[in-house]
Order: structure tokens, then C-alpha cells, then sequence
């Protein structure tokens, strides 16, 4: 499974890179460091600057004046795409329809006039790790998504990336396959040690992959972190509200508790506002029905989901907003059914 | 005659199951009924003129017998014309090709103003009466006598009218997002700009390169207007040929150039269709391999 000779990881710096395409600004300058052997995931939803980040790495996209970008100590500014040593791995995948399976897999090697047997023993290589040595004489309209998605990510390593960029190489794919594939990503990139940019708006994706989440949203960075981080400790809404499901708390600060139309929550130590208006937020998976009668929030059942290995209930007049509360699968609840909510101290996040 | 019976066959065969023709075999037979209707009133004249040709007199009608004299006629005296016109359509077609396809590139990938210009002045020759390009060919090179008075003049002709078909096939291939992507592929894998055109960007935009190009030809051979105000008694095309056998000679000797033409140009149109069918039915025959081998080997 091992490849022969990896080169040693590079990080990838970018510093001011902005971008405006005909007047408008569709990226804000930004400043990124992405580690030696690192895989930074770019989040957001379309239209938030990832794929456009993404291409300015590759060279396919110039940042506006006054944005470097360099690969360790290389500036590859002013490089095109053709000279950064790259690899990348498209949303449409880009195979070559006029070549087979091992012809688009080579191909990177056969530009750079790599001896033909050098080739096809690197190209027979990969066809191994990728399981493609079957269909390595088709044309490629022969093959499954999955297998062109597998051809894709060949040819991208095949001429041994200083780094690897991968624009949605999943979104492509069927829910299942997709599951799948991504869990096989992860290892090879473990595996790889490359250091990689990986562009997707599918936040499973993101925080299975990525060592670090950058989640971006109308052309800037709203946060940086590790999945983790991420997820509990969201810089703010937009990212709270992109990332998994969050409920929001309104009500009135007093005496260290946030009360709110159903009841009255704790707050933890150490929030001090001025003003009397607040409200906090907490994740589905961090609240739990509880005796009305001592719960701290009283409401009742507006609607439930069931997803098969839990139930997710909409619960009404707790607070001013609906709260969605994940209980286990089994828990069958009629409508009306009047339920009191607790939840867990720490889960409580607080957002500017 | 023949049409409208085999039309109301299959009105009339029903009637044992259903004691009326329905309304919707009365409608398909009326379809049938018009579509035969137009196809005879454009086929028919065709068919007189070839029949023209192989008969002794045109003006007894068949009965005078047929021959293929006429025809033998007009090919002693009209060959080199067809030599001529072939060579003229190659000729035309190498420099279509050779200035055509990177021009159709370019203008597919630049998006400013100037190439939306410069893609509108290409069509004009198109819009212009042949008369009028000619026209301005002779004020401006006619002085050249050498160049005026050779096969190359004409060809010139044949590339201002014949490039944009050229221009504009191979234009709407490259302008697909697809060729657009798999170019950012191979360069993304270290090919020059050259290397990718070579060895992505023409092979990927085949269908459409292979359409200008039977166009060209065909037009080019076909070619009359501009020609006939080109030409010299020395270069004489096949069109310029043909007008010349219905002003100067028997109905039966112009009818034998048609018939000449027709075999001339019959297997390019036959070839254009094919291959235009090929162009998009390239995926669906490979579809086809593709059921033919997952029948085989099951994929996962």
C-alpha cells in the first residue's frame, strides 16, 4: 500500500489573498498557514470563497495584488498551475475521456517525459492502491462514480504533489458511496502524509477529515479549529448555525440564571453582560427529557422525527424558538405530550 | 399515389377490434398524409432531374429510352472541373482547418469585447450576398494578375466564406465547461499550454472539429455565387460548370451534371450525417460497450 518515495510534506502559507472578479469581492483577504502534512478542510456554504481559496492554491486563480502565496519557503505567486507541483482532485473529476484508465493515470508522468517503464511500473502501483488494476484498460465512461473518483485521486499522486487539493471529490456520489469512500479517504491521507486542502459544504466530510475546519461564509473566515473545537466551542453563529444544529435560548439574566418562557436555565460562571436581555445555545444531543415537575425547562411536544438510532423532538413553549432535543430512538412521544428539559451546564454555549 | 394508400392501410387494418378508426389513427394517418405530401413535392423535382439525364430525349419523355451518353458527355468535357473542385475544397479545407480550429479556441475562451467583435465580422461573409465578397476580393486583388488568375484566388473565396462554419463548430465545443475543466486538469498535472491542446483540447474537441470540417468541404464544393464572379475560364469550379451546361446546352447534358454532382456530394452529406450523429452518439455507442461488459463482469 506504501508508495515509493513520497516527498516530504510541505506547508502552504497564504498571506492577504483576496480576490475580486469584475468588481465584485468575492473574497476578503486572508491569512491561512496550513501545516507541513497537514489536512485542512475548507467549510461553508456555496458561494462562501472556499473553491476560490482552493484554486488560488492551485494556481488556478490569481490572488488580487498584494497576496502571496508560498510552499515552504517557495513563492509560487506568480506560478501557473502547470508549475506548482500539485495535485487535484475536481468536483467533476476532469478525467480525460480520449484516454483509458491508465492513460489518465499517467499521463501527469508521461508530460514530464518519465521513462515509459518508470511509468507503468508507478502507474501499476497505483492501480493496486486504488483497486483498479481490473479495469486499467477501460475507457473511462466504463466507469462507476466511485471508480472514476478512485482514477481521479491516482492521477492526482501519480506525479508525487508537493500538495494535494481536493474540490468536493465526494459530492458526486450517492449518499451510501459516499460514506464509504470518505472513511477510505481518511485513511489513505493518513497513510499519505501530504499535506492537503480539502474544499467540501458537507460538514460529516469536514470533521472526519480535517485536522483543522476552516469554515468560511461570504468570502471570509469565520473560524479556524479542530473538529472539536468547531462544534463546541463555535466563534459564533454563523459558524454555530452552519455546523450541526443548534437551539437558542432567549430570555432575561437574573441572579446567575438565564429565565426564559418555560422555565429557567443556569448560567455558567463567568458570563457577565450588561444588559439583561441574553441568550444561550445548546446543541440537540445535550439536553434530556426530565420530570417536569424538577426539569429546568417545561414544554411540550410539538412534533418528533424518528431516525431510526434516535428520535429528534420539537419542543414548543420552552422557549421562544422551537428546541430540538435527540433522545434515543426508542422513545416514543404522542403530540401535546407536556415534557420538562435539562441540560447538561457545559454544553451551554455562549455566542457573540 | 403510393403514399396515400400505404397511409390508409394502417387506418383501415384495425377494423375487425374496433368498429371505427379512432380519432388518433385518423390524425397519424393525416401526419403521414402531409409529411409524404411535402417530401414528394421536394423529391419529386430531384427525381425529374436525374431522369433527365439518363433519358435519350427529354422532351419524348422515357419512352425515347435511357442512356447514360450524357452523362459519358459531360465528363469529357466537364473532369477537370471536378479535379478542380476537389482540390479547391481541400485546399480550402487545409486552411479552415489550419486557421479555423485555434481561432474557434481562442474566441471560446476570451471573453472580451473585442472577440465578440471580431466572432460577429467572421459571420458576415455568411450574411453578404457571395456577389458582394467577390467583389471586394477583385477591387483589392484583382491588380495582382498571377495571384487573380490562379486556383489560389479561388480558394481564398472558398476560406472567407467557408471559415466561419469552421470557426463556429469548433468554437461551440471548446466554449463546453467540460474541455474547460479537463484543461485545468491536465495542467494541473504539469502540461504546458501546448501539450494540452495537443494532447487534450483537439482530440476532446474531434466532434466538432469533424463537423466544421464536412461542412467545409461541402459548401466548398457546392460553392456558386462567389465563384462564378472569381472565376477564370482556366478555374473553372463544378458549379460554375453546371451553369454554364444549362445556359449553353441541352437540358439532358445539364441534367447529366447534376446527376454528376450529385455523386459527388451525396457521400459527404451521407458522412455528415453519420458522423453528426456520431458526434453525440460517440457516448451512446460507448454506453452500449458498456452494457455489453457489465453483462459480463459485474461492476461494483
Amino acid at each position: 500500500m506504501k508508495l515509493a518515495s513520497v516527498p516530504a510534506a510541505v506547508p502552504i502559507a497564504l498571506t492577504q489573498c483576496a480576490k475580486t472578479f469584475r468588481g465584485t469581492r468575492v473574497l476578503e483577504p486572508l491569512d491561512l498557514h496550513i501545516g507541513a502534512g497537514e489536512t485542512l478542510v475548507l467549510l461553508g456554504p456555496s458561494g462562501c470563497g472556499k473553491t476560490t481559496t482552493l484554486r488560488m492554491i492551485a494556481g488556478l486563480e490569481t490572488p488580487d495584488a498584494g497576496g502571496r502565496i508560498a510552499f515552504g519557503a517557495d513563492d509560487v505567486t506568480a506560478l501557473p498551475i502547470e508549475k506548482r507541483q500539485v495535485g487535484m482532485v475536481f468536483q467533476s473529476y476532469a478525467l480525460f475521456p480520449n484516454l483509458t484508465v491508465r492513460g489518465n493515470i499517467g499521463y501527469g508522468l508521461k508530460i514530464r517525459r518519465v521513462p515509459a517503464e518508470t511509468v507503468r511500473q508507478r502507474v501499476d502501483e497505483l492501480l493496486g492502491m486504488m483497486r483498479l488494476t481490473a479495469h486499467a484498460d477501460k475507457p473511462i465512461d466504463q466507469l462507476s462514480g466511485g471508480q472514476r473518483q478512485r482514477v481521479a485521486l491516482a492521477r492526482a499522486l501519480a506525479v508525487q504533489p508537493r500538495v494535494l487539493l481536493l474540490d468536493e471529490p465526494l459530492t458526486a456520489l450517492d449518499a451510501r458511496l459516499r460514506d464509504a469512500l470518505r472513511s477510505q479517504m481518511n485513511t489513505l491521507l493518513r497513510e499519505l502524509g501530504i499535506t492537503t486542502v480539502y474544499v467540501t459544504h458537507d460538514q460529516a466530510e469536514a470533521m472526519e477529515l480535517g485536522d483543522r475546519i476552516v469554515v468560511m461564509s461570504a468570502g471570509r473566515i469565520e473560524q479556524i479549529g479542530s473538529p472539536r473545537e468547531i462544534y463546541y466551542r463555535p466563534a459564533n453563529r454563523t459558524v454555530a448555525q452552519f455546523v450541526g444544529t443548534i437551539n437558542r435560548l432567549a430570555g432575561e439574566r437574573r441572579d446567575g440564571m438565564l429565565t426564559t418562557t418555560g422555565g429557567a436555565v443556569p448560567l455558567p460562571a463567568g458570563s457577565t453582560h450588561a444588559s439583561p436581555a441574553h441568550e444561550i445555545f445548546f446543541r440537540p444531543e445535550d439536553a434530556y427529557l426530565a420530570d417536569p415537575a424538577h426539569a429546568q425547562l417545561r414544554g411540550h411536544i410539538e412534533s418528533t422525527a424518528f431516525l431510526g438510532e434516535r428520535t429528534r423532538l420539537t419542543v414548543g413553549g420552552a422557549a421562544p424558538d422551537a428546541l430540538l432535543i435527540d433522545v434515543a430512538g426508542r422513545v416514543e412521544l404522542a403530540r401535546g405530550t407536556p415534557v420538562g428539559i435539562s441540560i447538561a451546564q457545559d454544553a451551554l454555549i455562549a455566542l457573540s | 399515389m403510393n403514399s396515400i394508400t400505404a397511409s390508409l392501410q394502417p387506418a383501415a387494418k384495425p377494423r375487425p377490434r374496433l368498429r371505427l378508426p379512432g380519432a388518433r389513427t385518423w390524425l397519424a394517418a393525416g401526419q403521414w398524409f402531409v409529411t409524404l405530401l411535402l417530401c414528394a413535392f421536394l423529391i419529386v423535382p430531384v427525381v425529374m432531374s436525374i431522369m433527365a439525364g439518363l433519358t435519350v430525349n427529354y422532351f419524348k419523355g422515357v419512352s425515347s429510352g435511357l442512356t447514360l451518353r450524357w452523362l459519358a458527355e459531360v465528363w469529357t468535357q466537364y473532369h477537370g472541373s471536378v479535379f478542380l473542385s476537389l482540390e479547391v475544397a481541400a485546399a480550402t479545407l487545409v486552411v479552415t482547418l489550419l486557421t479555423g480550429v485555434p481561432a474557434g479556441y481562442v474566441l471560446a475562451r476570451s471573453k472580451t469585447r473585442l472577440s465578440r467583435i471580431i466572432e460577429e465580422f467572421l459571420v458576415l461573409p455568411i450574411a453578404l450576398p457571395g456577389l458582394a465578397s467577390a467583389l471586394a476580393l477583385l477591387v483589392v486583388y484583382g491588380g495582382f494578375t498571377v495571384f487573380r488568375m490562379s486556383v489560389a484566388f479561388i480558394v481564398v473565396g472558398h476560406v472567407v466564406f467557408t471559415l466561419p462554419f469552421m470557426v463556429r463548430a469548433v468554437a461551440a465545443v471548446c466554449a463546453s465547461s467540460d474541455l474547460r475543466t479537463l484543461e485545468e486538469g491536465a495542467a494541473s498535472l504539469g502540461a504546458s499550454f501546448l501539450q494540452r491542446f495537443v494532447t487534450i483540447v483537439l482530440p476532446n474537441a474531434r466532434p466538432g472539429i469533424v463537423a466544421g470540417a464536412l461542412a467545409v468541404l461541402t459548401l466548398s464544393i457546392g460553392e456558386f455565387n462567389l465563384t462564378w464572379m472569381l472565376h477564370t475560364p482556366d478555374t473553372k469550379t463544378l458549379p460554375v460548370g453546371l451553369a454554364d451546361t444549362y445556359a449553353s446546352l441541352r437540358i439532358e447534358i445539364g441534367s447529366a451534371y447534376t446527376i454528376l454532382f450529385f455523386i459527388m456530394t451525396m457521400p459527404l452529406l451521407v458522412a455528415m450525417q453519420w458522423l453528426g450523429v456520431d458526434a453525440t452518439g460517440q457516448r451512446s455507442a460507448a454506453k452500449k460497450r458498456v452494457t455489453a461488459s457489465s453483462s459480463k463482469s459485474p461492476q461494483p
